[in-house]
């Protein structure tokens, strides 16, 4: 069954949960695109700030609020991690990439099995005034947490766009991913800069989580899900782009959105690894990446 | 010689006598093991806890009026976490393991599919809770399902045919792609046929959506006059956040029939007024039409036990099902005076089991012999209220006939006002 209205309606929400797949997958396009550490677990932080979320909101917290509140502990969290990865992998060299790849695997079943034993298996969800309410445009009735969703993560995206290119700290991110030895040779110490940025990448798990919690209710095994979708977005964009990982969000969204409203719900798990064979075999590099 | 006899003769006798007096006294420490997996946590965790409270509650009474063949009744449980992969695991354990005496089935299909072929394998008893259709291919002669369905055509049939009555003619199946939903899906889909109903949407849903959105705007634009829905508890949830947001459109006369968790009341209160309209399967509503014998004094003495333990605070659903599982037991191993589950089969098939749901009789594949599932219209209902729902006029039976308690509202729309 095809018709104009309805794909349109389908663009509409690809771009609004787009737009949020891209807030989810910033953090992965600092730690992956630029810093090549293969952060697998950020899915399962992103699922740790959603239970963080959850919790605060208990306490009347709005989640977006409990989002950012909670955002310099994962920023913490994230540097003592990349700490122990530094010194027990990236320190001794060889084989850095699959050994880092099971330590953070490892990392991501451990916060499962937390999450399982701390809240159990039950799905959990937060109470906000924009959550089940929606607003008509035109015949299209659009839910304003998704809206909320689409606004919390603009500023997200932006705002470390901007961060990696207008500050210092930011441009020396970027210098760490291009030439780590010529960075060192102008007094900037490397392990800092990849400690500070991971710690960032980290932070916006904790955003981003509670954003997670307000499109939809969690449970402890959802990092599986977000896993194919978050490196879709980061592989798509060009490892460590931002723009292009707001625009290989944006990309994800609707084409799921589109597969998901017009071909069927079983195909829509399917979407995130079929773009992601296509952009490996087509287009190794990504949309942006060089 | 013959003072050697009667000597002997006396040791004899002296020895019986003992054995006789100290055999039962030994035997009567070893209590009657019952086993089950059931669902703690997870999507069917809420159905599960409540379902586990009444079967104590049966354990407990039958045990404070002596037990079982003079034994008291001792249930092993465990979670299986309302996942699928748990449970041929923990009834290996039970059966190899804890070594129990009797099998109750984990609460509900998903669940209780994986066990069938360990069941049939080692030709054991297993008291089925709320299954559908699991022993149709298998055709084991001793699994017996508590539920009152025995065919689709129970599920699906009132639904569709409140719909038709109200000119339907066209119909939407959303289903998860589960054992459950598919079987109940299926069955819609050969009534609808039968009914010359024109399906124009048909969608099976992977178990881990989250959201439906997508799936109802697609509904939306297909205008059916039903929409058949088949979802587990976190599914129904979020399809009724869904339809609230989204809008399913003014051409929908009956919405429901088979959503797991709105027969749940943390689910339902939950919902509140989301809720209204849709029309659903149940087990039990309150009501002069489903007064059996002995379910007022069990909803009661339930109440509180549900108050204590933080679970479903009315029980309707499953609490008074799972206990009718313990009088079956009960019912049959006193008349059998066994434990052999090939005598206990053969005496739940031949006789009529008298319940706290009305009497039950099974047909060969161990399903109700006289199905009749009660469909309820949530009517008038407001958030954040309990207690409403114990008032009339609130879980409305709309079907089938002898359970009826009240009218269904047609459209869709006007019985959400």
């Amino acid at each position: 069954m095809f018709s104009w209205e309805l794909l349109l309606e389908a663009v509409i929400f690809g771009l609004l949960v787009g737009c949020f797949y891209a807030a989810v997958s910033v953090g992965l396009s600092v730690s992956l695109g630029l810093l090549d550490v293969p952060q697998v677990a950020h899915p399962a932080f992103l699922v740790v700030g959603s239970y963080g979320a959850y919790l605060l909101g208990l306490h009347g917290w709005d989640p977006l609020v409990a989002g950012v509140a909670l955002a310099p502990l994962f920023f913490v969290a994230g540097i003592l991690v990349y700490r122990f990865y530094y010194e027990t992998f990236e320190k001794r060299g060889a084989d850095t990439g699959v050994r880092g790849l099971a330590f953070f695997f490892g990392i991501a079943f451990i916060v499962e099995v937390l999450l399982i034993l701390a809240f159990g298996v039950d799905q959990r969800s937060v109470d906000a005034p924009y959550i089940g309410a929606s607003v008509a445009l035109g015949d299209v009735r659009i839910p304003v947490r998704l809206l909320v969703a689409f606004g919390t993560a603009l500023i997200l995206t932006g705002g470390l766009a901007l961060y990696l290119s207008k500050t210092f700290t930011g441009r020396a991110i970027k210098a760490v991913a291009q030439d780590e030895v010529a960075l060192r040779l102008m007094g900037a110490n490397p392990v800092r800069i990849k400690q500070w940025a991971f710690g960032i990448a980290t932070a916006t798990a904790s955003i981003a989580g509670a954003m997670l919690i307000v499109v939809s209710p969690v449970d402890p095994n959802l990092d599986r899900v977000y896993i194919g979708r978050t490196f879709c977005v980061v592989v798509l964009a060009g490892l460590g782009s931002m723009g292009g990982t707001l625009v290989a969000g944006l990309v994800l969204g609707v084409t799921e959105s589109i597969v998901l409203t017009m071909f069927g719900a079983s195909w829509a798990p399917a979407v995130a690894f079929g773009l992601l064979l296509v952009v490996l075999g087509v287009r190794p590099q990504g949309l942006f990446g060089r | 010689m013959k003072m050697f006899t009667r000597c002997c003769s006396f040791l004899a006798c002296a020895l019986a006598l003992a054995v006789g007096t100290f055999a039962p006294a030994a035997h009567a420490q070893q209590p009657i093991k019952i086993g089950m997996g059931i669902s703690q946590t997870g999507g069917l965790g809420g159905g599960g806890k409540s379902a586990l409270v009444a079967l104590r509650m049966w354990a407990d009474d039958v045990n404070a009026k002596g037990g079982l063949l003079g034994r008291n009744v001792e249930l092993v449980v465990y979670d299986d976490q309302s996942n699928p992969a748990t449970t041929p695991g923990i009834y290996t354990k039970l059966i190899d393991v804890d070594k129990v005496d009797l099998l109750i089935g984990p609460y509900a299909s998903v669940p209780t599919a994986p066990i069938m072929p360990l069941i049939k394998q080692r030709d054991l008893l297993l008291m089925s809770n709320f299954t559908f259709k699991l022993n149709r291919n298998l055709k084991h002669d001793k699994v017996f399902n508590n539920s009152p369905w025995a065919h689709e055509e129970d599920l699906a049939g009132g639904v569709l045919q409140i719909g038709r009555e109200a000119g339907a003619k066209t119909i939407a199946i959303l289903a998860a792609d589960q054992e459950f939903a598919q079987n109940l899906a299926n069955g819609a889909k050969n009534v609808a046929n039968r009914m010359g109903l024109k399906t124009v949407y048909e969608q099976n849903y992977p178990p881990s959506t989250v959201d439906f959105s997508a799936m109802i705007r697609a509904i939306r634009a297909a205008r059916p006059d039903i929409v058949y829905v088949c979802s587990y508890p976190n599914d129904s949830v979020a399809i009724l956040r869904a339809v609230k947001e989204i809008g399913i459109g003014d051409s929908v006369k009956v919405f429901g029939g088979g959503m797991v968790g709105l027969q749940f009341t943390p689910v339902i209160a939950g919902l509140g007024s989301l809720a209204n309209g849709v029309v659903n399967f149940t087990s039990y509503a309150p009501g002069n039409t489903m007064d059996f014998p002995g379910i007022r004094d069990f909803l009661d003495r339930y109440s509180k036990k549900a108050a204590e333990e933080n679970v479903d605070p009315l029980g309707y659903y499953l609490p008074p099902y799972s206990y009718a599982i313990g009088q079956m037991i009960a019912q049959a191993v006193t008349a059998t005076k066994s434990l052999n589950h090939k005598v206990l089969a053969e005496y739940l098939h031949k006789n009529e089991m008298q319940t706290i749901v009305g009497p039950i009789s099974f047909d060969e594949l161990g399903e109700r012999a006289k199905p009749a599932v009660p469909l309820v219209q949530f009517q008038s209902l407001v958030d954040k209220d309990v207690d409403q729902f114990r008032k009339p006029g609130r879980l409305v039976i709309v079907h089938p006939p002898q359970y009826k308690t009240g009218e269904a509202i047609v459209p869709f729309e006007k019985a959400r006002k």
